[in-house]
């Protein structure tokens, strides 16, 4: 197998095949379509590709390279691990919809030009909303619509940053463009709304907790690191990239503290760490892009242990809220011992994967000069440590025992878990194996006895801070609410002001409709001048100059709709 | 603890206190490896005597504080976007 068969063509197939299929049989099924998935990348090389040719334009639905193969094998791995996470999950939904989203989001790591980009972009965008659907409950097909609404218009803006590019240079090729490319900032924008930029970003703590035990373990994976794959691609060295990435790694993390929900504490932790590949990106050197892509492997792993484990708690105690929560590691001792690794690997313990990549991104930070924005780094690092290091996993486990007694988890979870653990300490303890794939060749010793010293401080001392803060009685008690975000914008302000809006428009409409009738003889004439033979709007257009304002229109309806009825 | 659970080691509050003293411990003896490693790295006023303890305590007090404080702003009901 090789460049042949659309990388990721076999997870979609097996997702499009899934509700055919008895549920006993799904789940080997997908099981076997993830490891070949797995050995198709094995057998690819970078330099391999499939070109194809569409009205002229030149496709390639397949390139190779050694940036996209990176993303590939984890991806691979993340599609292997929901497999084994959700294998006691008998309905048909859930499971199907994440293997093509697993198959979409690897194709797009693979696509060398901007339209098999954007179709698997959109591919993405509708598996994922059926995962967040299939969550179940009125909340979940809320959070879902708004969900898709904002993937789709990442989608357009790919369409018409992409067809601004093709008007401009004929060339559909997706590389390195730069932000001043035509096209270059819809791109962005594009890439951004995916990424999940400040301001951009409350589409994943709204909808990613709202999915299943299973279900939100898929979405951490794909959606966001495909959206820091495309922003590696075409904008490495992008400077406001890195003053982006600090804000992201920055105002997280208060949210954080106070968040009740553990999956939603997760969800502004992937927006935190989210934040140091953009910051590696925007930084642009060899050791920043490794730094990024290495952290981007290293985070899929540990993102999907620690929200496995919150899944599993989920399920066999009902609820993710650390108000609720506490003592849980009587009852699910193995559960609090993966998360445990999960927490430390997040928090870049030594012999943890974090350790050997996150500081590649802080060390080229520091090593060209750009001493806020590595303070900031540093700072957040800390606020890591609060929240995913000890937070996560006291509240859960340990706290004060809230009297639940429960399962532990099944043992296919269980195993998942297993998995990822081994991963993510392997990874900090052979760093060389993750480094051999990066995309330049790697010149950096994250152990040395300063770095691991440095460390050991900082994260000591993170912790101390927190529990003292805790038995000093100044720490903020868990309590159930909810916290406003900038969501706030478009799920109460934008609201209102369209239905006020609305109402008014309906006042106005009455009148008008009077003035309208006497003004429609005058109205015949006009029509002639515009559309007869000379007319303004008889003439015709360039391609580039339409698709922009179909883009607009598209948008202003999406827009429109959203504030209406979302 | 609930009746009939058998009685672990960390229900015992004085285990706890013993934990987080050790805690303390091992932290302030990698403060004092200070004195015997010369740490080396890319920014200078990070290799001072303990940077990175005094950097990590104050960073999360800080951060504690200030969420704390926005908590004030932000928090709602958990049902605030239901009822419209």
């Amino acid at each position: 197998m090789t460049a042949e068969l659309p990388v990721g063509a076999l997870l979609i197939a097996a997702g499009l095949a899934g509700p055919l299929v008895a549920a006993r049989v799904r789940g080997p099924l997908f099981l076997a379509a993830a490891l070949a998935a797995f050995a198709q990348l094995l057998a690819l090389s970078p330099g391999d590709a499939l070109r194809a040719e569409l009205f002229g334009a030149a496709l390639q639905p397949v390139r190779v390279d050694r940036l996209s193969l990176a993303f590939g094998y984890v991806f691979a791995i993340a599609a292997f691990l929901n497999v084994v996470f959700a294998w006691h999950v008998r309905t048909r939904l859930e499971p199907c919809a994440a293997m093509v989203y697993a198959g979409a989001a690897m194709g797009a790591v693979f696509a060398g030009d901007l339209l098999s980009l954007f179709v698997y972009w959109e591919l993405t965008a509708v598996s994922s909303l059926l995962v967040v659907w299939a969550g179940g409950g009125e909340r979940a097909r809320g959070a879902a619509l708004r969900y898709v609404l904002v993937q789709l218009a990442s989608g357009m803006l790919l369409a018409a940053g992409a067809a601004l590019q093709y008007a401009d240079t004929g060339s559909l090729a997706f590389g390195r463009m730069g932000l001043e490319a035509p096209g270059g900032a819809l791109l962005l924008l594009a890439f951004g709304i995916k990424c999940a930029f400040p301001l951009l970003h409350n589409w994943l703590q709204d909808a990613y907790p709202e999915a299943s035990a299973t279900g939100t373990v898929v979405l951490s994976a794909f959606t966001t690191k495909l959206g820091i794959y495309a922003l590696a691609r075409a904008f490495p060295g992008a400077e406001p990239l890195i003053w982006i990435g600090v804000a992201m790694t920055a105002f997280p993390i208060f949210y954080a503290v106070i968040e009740n929900d553990l999956r939603r504490v997760l969800a502004y932790s992937i927006n935190n760490q989210l934040g140091f590949m953009v910051v590696g990106i925007g930084l642009g050197t060899e050791l920043a892009l490794n730094g990024a892509v290495a952290h981007a492997f290293a985070d899929i792993l540990f993102k999907a242990l620690l929200l496995m484990s919150m899944g599993a708690v989920l399920l066999r105690a009902g609820t993710v809220k650390a108000s609720e929560l506490g003592g849980l590691y009587k009852s699910m001792p193995w559960t609090a011992g993966f998360c445990i690794v999960g927490a430390a690997s997040i928090s870049a313990v030594p012999l943890f994967s974090a350790f050997v990549t996150k500081s590649m991104v802080m060390a080229s930070a520091a090593q060209e000069g750009h001493l806020v924005v590595w303070l900031a780094l540093l700072f957040a690092s800390a606020g890591v440590v609060e929240h995913a290091g000890v937070k996560i996993p006291y509240f859960a486990f340990f706290a004060h025992d809230s009297g639940i007694r429960c399962r532990e988890a099944p043992l296919n979870m269980l195993i998942a878990m297993a998995f990822a653990a081994a991963l993510c300490i392997g990874i900090g303890v052979f760093p060389t194996a993750l480094y051999a794939i990066l995309p330049y060749p790697v010149d950096y010793a994250p152990y040395t006895a300063s770095h691991v010293l440095a460390q050991l401080q900082l994260l000591f001392f993170a912790v101390l801070g927190v529990f003292w803060l805790m038995r000093a009685g100044i720490y903020p008690p868990e309590q159930r609410a909810l916290n406003l975000d900038f969501d706030w914008t478009y799920r109460r302000l934008g609201p209102r002001i369209a239905r006020g809006v609305a109402a008014a428009l309906q006042v106005l409409l009455a009148g008008l409709r009077d003035i309208s009738l006497r003004a429609g003889a005058a109205g015949a004439g006009a029509l002639e001048r515009l559309h007869g033979t000379e007319g303004v709007l008889a003439r015709t257009w360039s391609t580039g100059g339409m698709t922009l304002w179909v883009a607009v229109l598209l948008a202003a309806y999406l827009l429109v709709y959203y504030l209406l009825y979302a | 603890m609930k009746a009939g659970d058998k009685r672990r080691w960390l229900d015992d509050p004085a285990n706890v206190t013993l934990l987080y003293r050790l805690l303390w411990a091992a932290g302030l003896a990698t403060v004092g490896l200070d004195l015997f490693v010369s740490r080396h790295d890319d920014v200078g006023f990070a290799e001072w005597l303990g940077y990175y303890a005094a950097y990590g305590f104050a960073g999360v007090v800080l951060l504690v504080l200030a969420a704390k404080g926005l908590r004030r702003l932000v928090a709602r009901a958990e049902d605030y976007y239901d009822d419209r």
